[in-house]
């Protein structure tokens, strides 16, 4: 383990995983959306839902919606700050079958009127994993710049979606493929090495069986 | 690369001539990619966090569920009216532990070291001396890298989770830390540091994690001033030259298997232990009924 996770991180308590990685799962659905969320449905399971209030799980994720870091400590005023910048939410508790005990389910609606549905699990030590990505099964920690591809299971989208981004100079550094059934609707998420730039991510969409873009840039600290 | 075992840890001392704590930031430059000067303005601001959430103490402060919060504030006034029987540097280091730890439960600011729920530990011990002018700050990051290196060493061999070790895991290694912290801060030696290390640990060994409710407050807060105590105990037999005979490395594969033995109701799962008492059973009760309303 690097020195400065054996110290370290900062963050706001009382804990790594029911507090700093809930920060992480709602921060990481905001990106996900692509833009900022006007109305979240909230959903607790497990460990999340048993303890989350007494942990602050709940004003944890509301905050990470608002874009906020796991140190900010403002963290504890995160509901307040939602109504004043238009963020309407709802928390609830949800049963998910074999999920993570630390998981949170997020329905999100964007200002623009885009939509997305994230399941994500915090795992231990502040890290976390998203799980699922409007109902498709994923597994990423969101430690990358990461690309997320919502196409029709049909031949090509691999090639293309590869191709764009050699064009673009980014290399990936892993690669998963997805589907909710044979000639369904498929999903492929890229853990990349560059940041990807909002052009790379507008030629993906415009592209034909392409159904959804997301993408998720690592914050320049990180 | 970081070392996986103290030996290593010292016999890298020897050989490059060097002290502890600079042995150990540079196996991390390697590691991690930072330049020194990075490396070492990051450990600053880890001991500027650490001197903040001490300073924004708030003795009205209570954290969500009720049940922590101002006994730091307790123990100061008690310290202050002369009604305790530690005073000085041992009254602080109570008083800063709790401090420390009550601000996590109440959702403040601070720094994993090496977990939030041991948050405590490092900072009541060196926070005294900074204070008192007995360490300067470059004294006392020098002496969390010295920290830093042996909670590596754990985690490599053992763990740091309370999920996985215990409550040893989490506050057993934070003593170690800072008894090792302690004793290069005292101008100990490498092996006296090691010494420092084990005897800490050695004296947590077998501790579990049985938070009541679940939550970072009961029993982890006061625990957090065991951990700080022993530390200062184990640094001042290190000092003296005491030994403990059982080497640092066999010490932390015995709180590894320790750990593994311990029923999975004593490892953070809120069900054994403290928390199994009736009055943990009844406090849980009250907060899972808060949660529901």
């Amino acid at each position: 383990m690097r020195l400065f996770d054996v110290l370290g991180p900062v963050m706001t308590g009382p804990s790594s995983s029911h507090t700093a990685g809930a920060v992480r799962i709602g921060q990481t659905a905001r990106k996900l959306l692509g833009e900022p969320p006007v109305r979240a449905e909230i959903l607790l399971h497990g460990s999340f839902a048993a303890t989350g209030r007494g942990h602050g799980t709940d004003r944890a994720l509301v905050a990470g919606l608002l874009g906020m870091q796991p140190d900010d400590e403002a963290i504890p005023r995160s509901f307040a700050l939602a109504r004043q910048a238009g963020l309407q939410f709802q928390v609830g508790t949800i049963l998910l079958r074999g999920a993570h005990p630390n998981t949170a389910l997020l329905r999100l609606y964007g200002a623009g009127g885009r939509k997305l549905e994230v399941v994500g699990a915090s795992i231990g030590g502040g890290r976390i994993n998203i799980c699922q990505i409007d109902g498709i099964t994923t597994n990423f920690g969101a430690d990358h710049n990461t690309l997320i591809v919502h196409n029709q299971d049909t031949p090509g989208h691999v090639a293309a979606v590869t191709t764009s981004l050699s064009r673009h100079g980014i290399n990936i550094a892993t690669m998963q493929l997805y589907r909710s059934g044979a000639g369904g609707y498929a999903v492929m998420v890229l853990e990349c090495d560059q940041p990807l730039p909002a052009d790379l991510v507008e030629e993906l969409r415009r592209q034909p069986g392409i159904v959804k873009v997301t993408s998720l840039n690592l914050d320049p600290a990180e | 690369m970081s070392y996986s075992s103290v030996r290593a840890l010292l016999n890298a001392c020897k050989a490059e001539g060097r002290p502890l704590y600079e042995v150990i930031l540079r196996s991390d430059l390697q590691e991690s990619g930072l330049t020194e000067t990075e490396s070492r303005a990051r450990m600053r601001r880890l001991w500027q966090v650490m001197t903040e959430t001490s300073a924004n103490y708030c003795g009205a402060d209570r954290s969500a569920s009720g049940f922590a919060g101002g006994d730091a504030a307790k123990v100061e006034a008690a310290a202050a009216a002369g009604l305790l029987y530690s005073g000085g540097y041992y009254a602080q280091v109570i008083a800063e532990a709790l401090k420390t730890a009550e601000c996590n439960a109440c959702m403040k600011r601070i720094v994993a070291a090496p977990t939030a729920g041991s948050c405590g530990v490092l900072p009541a011990v060196l926070l005294p001396l900074w204070r008192s002018g007995a360490a300067d700050e470059d004294a006392v990051c020098r002496a969390l890298y010295v920290a830093a290196g042996f909670g590596q060493v754990v985690a490599a061999r053992a763990t740091l989770a309370g999920a996985e070790g215990g409550c040893q895991a989490e506050v057993g290694a934070a003593s170690g830390m800072a008894a090792a912290a302690l004793t290069d801060l005292k101008g100990g030696t490498a092996e006296a540091c090691a010494e420092a290390f084990a005897m800490a640990l050695t004296n947590l060994e077998g501790l579990v994690c049985d938070p009541v409710a679940g939550l970072v407050e009961l029993p982890c807060i006061k625990r957090n001033v065991i951990g700080a105590v022993n530390a200062v105990s184990a640094a001042d037999m290190a000092l003296a030259g005491v030994v403990g005979h059982i080497p640092a490395d066999e010490v932390i594969d015995a709180m590894a298997e320790v750990g593994a033995a311990m029923s999975r109701d004593l490892r953070e799962t809120g069900i054994g232990g403290l928390a199994g008492t009736p009055t943990g059973q009844a406090i849980r009760d009250i907060v899972t009924m808060a949660e529901e309303e």
